[in-house]
């Protein structure tokens, strides 16, 4: 393609994911479309259940080995286009030009190995040519730059010797040994305590403006997400219902949906409310969204606008700030101001 | 007018750690080691800290789950401490206990009505208009539907079923609820709405409640009073805006500021305010001498490595705000720079 912009350093086009199950059909993401610049971080917020982890596992093509899975769309990674590419194509890049973090380090780390050997191994495949000795140094060096006191000693422990925090963190360092220049994280704070929260968050942080990796960062928390994101993706029922730079989302969220999540959350930097103001019902099923707008049953407004929230599927408006809501932006503005704002 | 409901005094719960055949003790784990607090009737208090300070052993202990090591533990004015599991029946009428993990604390082979009634057919309660209308009642009071009666666990999400472990903990009106992580394995639409339905009984029913959480803002929407524990201790205890407000001990203030404000045009501020505490929580089996809290406090003098600091009023502190520590951190204490140095293990 030759055109006059470049492309953004990650492309995703229409974006999906389907499994095939024995209860039915699960629309894990449906037509999702994002991009991202290297340096900058995308956050990815929904209730669990809402495709969030479906989403960049398909980035990083390891729905590939499902038998039950079907991807489509386009996901483009530094002009090259993942979901067409082979099976060795999308293995060489992942670990090296893309990498992820885990919400449980355990379970993406090798009981039997020394968590040194595994950043050794992390690295050699991605540069074969490199010697034990070298591949050694650096294997400690990732340890130091994440944090761990006294690396070349802890290199020869088991992950099972290291506490939650410091597993984190020496997930952090194999996931980064080789440069990634997109780092997935999914949910990487959730099992923590919040004061080795902020010290992980700090981490990523600081190593995004070493390195200049691109990071998507995917949690339930929208603070995490006020913390580190540029630009914010909120999902509902598998599908990106609202889409914006976080400031101006966290300023003027569009979507009643996001409204809802704001409404949920006790906030420390605002006086006590007297009561939460929480979305009423619970998360839709993916394998029998309900009609037109999945968040109809949920939502206070769905009436407004004659039938069309129970029969058509509304879809994002586009822009910078962009809704998937039947709701005319006007009707939208009015209703947040007045009704929503207030309460928060 | 606010009586004690609960009485704690130097409350102590150690975990012995054997070794060999002949289970020889060779330590224990001190995961509460001397507490002392109070819940006054109607109130709720909320419990914060880190994993393993010991908030979860604490609400075993104040239900007499477990038996305490050492110290006291007086409900309405009786010595439970060391009952017997016959002479505590009555007393499991009045208080009772929700836990974290919705999944695992149902019966699964059980349906929602037979879990629901156990308490009331073990206690003997009578039910007037039959077991089944009263279990009905009180599905409709947590928002579930009268139908669900004969379902399973399984048929219910995460919030679903952690309404039913509040019916089940209300089916005996108890006066005290100690409720473990409730809304912590939830999605934040359904913690809002749990706590909403918490708020709600508490109110109809004149409830008393322990709420035990690792989210400071969770706990400072919901509590009246907070304690805040560190390695089997509390270390800062007030009326929830004097402690969120005026912070004295130097973990509290760490703790709070660890939190992300969802706001990002105050990001850089939050995290220029930001405390990092640097290390890890010290084992429970091994404590650090003086101020347990002294390998990752900023503040540290030697004199902290000595003596214990008692929980007492400091400084100008309203009655009721206690703090452990020699050198509480004052209002508008310069906080730029408050990243500590890396301790050494
Ligand atoms: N039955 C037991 N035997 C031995 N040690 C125990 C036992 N129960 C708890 N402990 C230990 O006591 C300490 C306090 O545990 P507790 O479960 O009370 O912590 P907590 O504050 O509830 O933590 P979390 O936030 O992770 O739930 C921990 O070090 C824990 O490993
Ligand atoms: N391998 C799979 N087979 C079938 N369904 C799946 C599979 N992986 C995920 N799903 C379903 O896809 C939906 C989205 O899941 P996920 O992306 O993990 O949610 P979350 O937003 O919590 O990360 C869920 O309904 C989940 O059950
Ligand atoms: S489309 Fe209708 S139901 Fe969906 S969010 Fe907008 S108003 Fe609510
Ligand atoms: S007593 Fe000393 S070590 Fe403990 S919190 Fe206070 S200043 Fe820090
Ligand atoms: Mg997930
Ligand atoms: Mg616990």
């Amino acid at each position: 393609m030759s055109s006059v912009t470049p492309r953004p350093y990650l492309e995703v086009k229409d974006l999906t994911v389907r499994f095939e199950t024995d209860d039915g059909v699960v629309q894990a993401v449906s037509g999702s479309s994002f991009s991202l610049e290297a340096g900058k971080t995308l956050g990815i917020v929904g209730e669990s259940g809402s495709g969030k982890s479906v989403t960049s596992l398909a980035v990083l093509g390891l729905h590939r080995t499902r038998s039950n899975a079907k991807v489509t769309g386009q996901i483009w990674l530094d002009d090259q286009e993942l979901v067409t590419a082979s099976n060795e194509e999308v293995r060489a890049l992942r670990g090296g030009k893309m990498s992820m973090i885990f919400q449980d380090p355990l379970s993406a780390m090798h009981p039997y190995f020394t968590v040194g050997a595994q950043i050794v191994e992390a690295y050699r495949i991605h540069h074969p040519g490199v010697n034990k000795k070298v591949a050694r140094e650096r294997a400690i060096d990732m340890l130091a730059r994440v944090g761990i006191p006294q690396p070349s000693r802890r290199f020869n422990d088991y992950a099972h010797q290291f506490s939650g925090g410091m597993r984190q963190r020496a997930m952090i360092a194999m996931a980064l040994v080789n440069d990634p220049k997109l780092l997935i994280a999914d949910e990487p704070t959730t099992a923590l305590d919040v004061t080795v929260q902020a010290q992980i968050l700090d981490l990523i942080r600081d190593l995004q403006a070493e390195f200049g990796s691109a990071v998507i960062m995917i949690t339930h928390d929208l603070g995490v997400v006020a913390e580190l994101a540029d630009d914010v993706l909120v999902m509902y029922g598998g599908k990106v219902i609202e889409q914006g730079p976080a400031i101006d989302l966290f300023q003027r969220p569009q979507h009643p949906y996001t409204w809802g999540l704001l409404g949920s959350m006790p906030r420390m930097d605002r006086e006590v409310r007297d009561r939460l103001t929480p979305v009423k019902g619970s998360p839709p099923s993916l394998i029998n969204l309900p009609s037109g707008c999945a968040f109809h049953p949920r939502c206070p407004y769905a009436g407004r606008n004659g039938d069309r929230s129970f029969t058509d599927i509304p879809v994002l408006t586009g822009g910078a700030h962009s809704v998937a809501c039947h709701m005319s932006a006007e009707e939208r503005t009015k209703i947040f101001q007045e009704e929503v704002a207030p309460n928060l | 007018m606010s009586e004690n409901l609960l009485e704690v005094t130097g409350l102590q719960k150690h975990f012995p750690i054997t070794k060999g055949l002949f289970k020889r003790q060779v330590g224990a784990v001190r995961a509460v080691d001397g507490i002392d607090l109070t819940v006054q009737a109607g109130e709720t208090l909320g419990l914060v800290g880190e994993s393993g300070c010991g908030k979860s052993t604490a609400g075993r202990l104040f239900t007499r789950i477990l038996e305490p090591t050492a110290g006291k533990i007086v409900f309405e004015g009786q010595d439970i401490s060391h009952k017997s599991v016959t002479q505590m029946r009555p007393l499991r009428r009045d208080v009772q206990m929700i836990f974290q993990d919705p999944y695992s604390s149902l019966n699964p082979r059980h349906t929602i009505g037979t879990i629901i009634s156990a308490p009331l057919q073990i206690q003997n309660i009578p039910t007037p208009q039959g077991l089944k209308t009263a279990v009905q009642e009180l599905l409709e009071l947590v928002g579930l539907s009268p139908e669900h009666y004969n379902r399973y666990p399984h048929e219910f999400s995460g919030g679903q079923r952690q309404r039913i472990g509040i019916a089940r903990a209300l089916a005996l009106r108890p006066k005290l609820i100690i409720a473990d992580e409730p809304v912590s394995a939830l999605d934040v639409s359904i913690q809002a709405q749990v706590v909403n339905l918490l708020e709600d009984l508490q109110s109809e029913f004149d409830l008393t409640y322990v709420f035990i959480a690792h989210d400071l803002s969770v706990v400072r929407h919901i509590s009246d009073r907070v304690a805040v524990m560190y390695l089997g201790k509390v270390m800062e205890i007030a009326h929830r805006d004097d402690l969120y407000k005026n912070p004295r001990h130097p973990y509290t203030v760490a703790l709070m500021s660890a939190v992300p404000v969802p706001d990002p045009v105050r990001r850089d501020r939050a995290q220029r305010d930001r405390v990092l505490l640097t290390g890890d929580v010290p084992s429970p089996i091994n404590p650090p001498s003086g101020c347990r809290f002294r390998t990752r406090c900023w503040k540290a003098q030697d004199i902290c490595a000595v003596e214990e600091p008692p929980l007492v009023r400091r400084l100008d502190d309203p009655d009721g705000h206690l703090t452990a520590c020699h050198f509480p951190v004052v209002e508008d204490e310069a906080v730029a720079g408050r990243k500590p140095a890396t301790i050494n293990v």
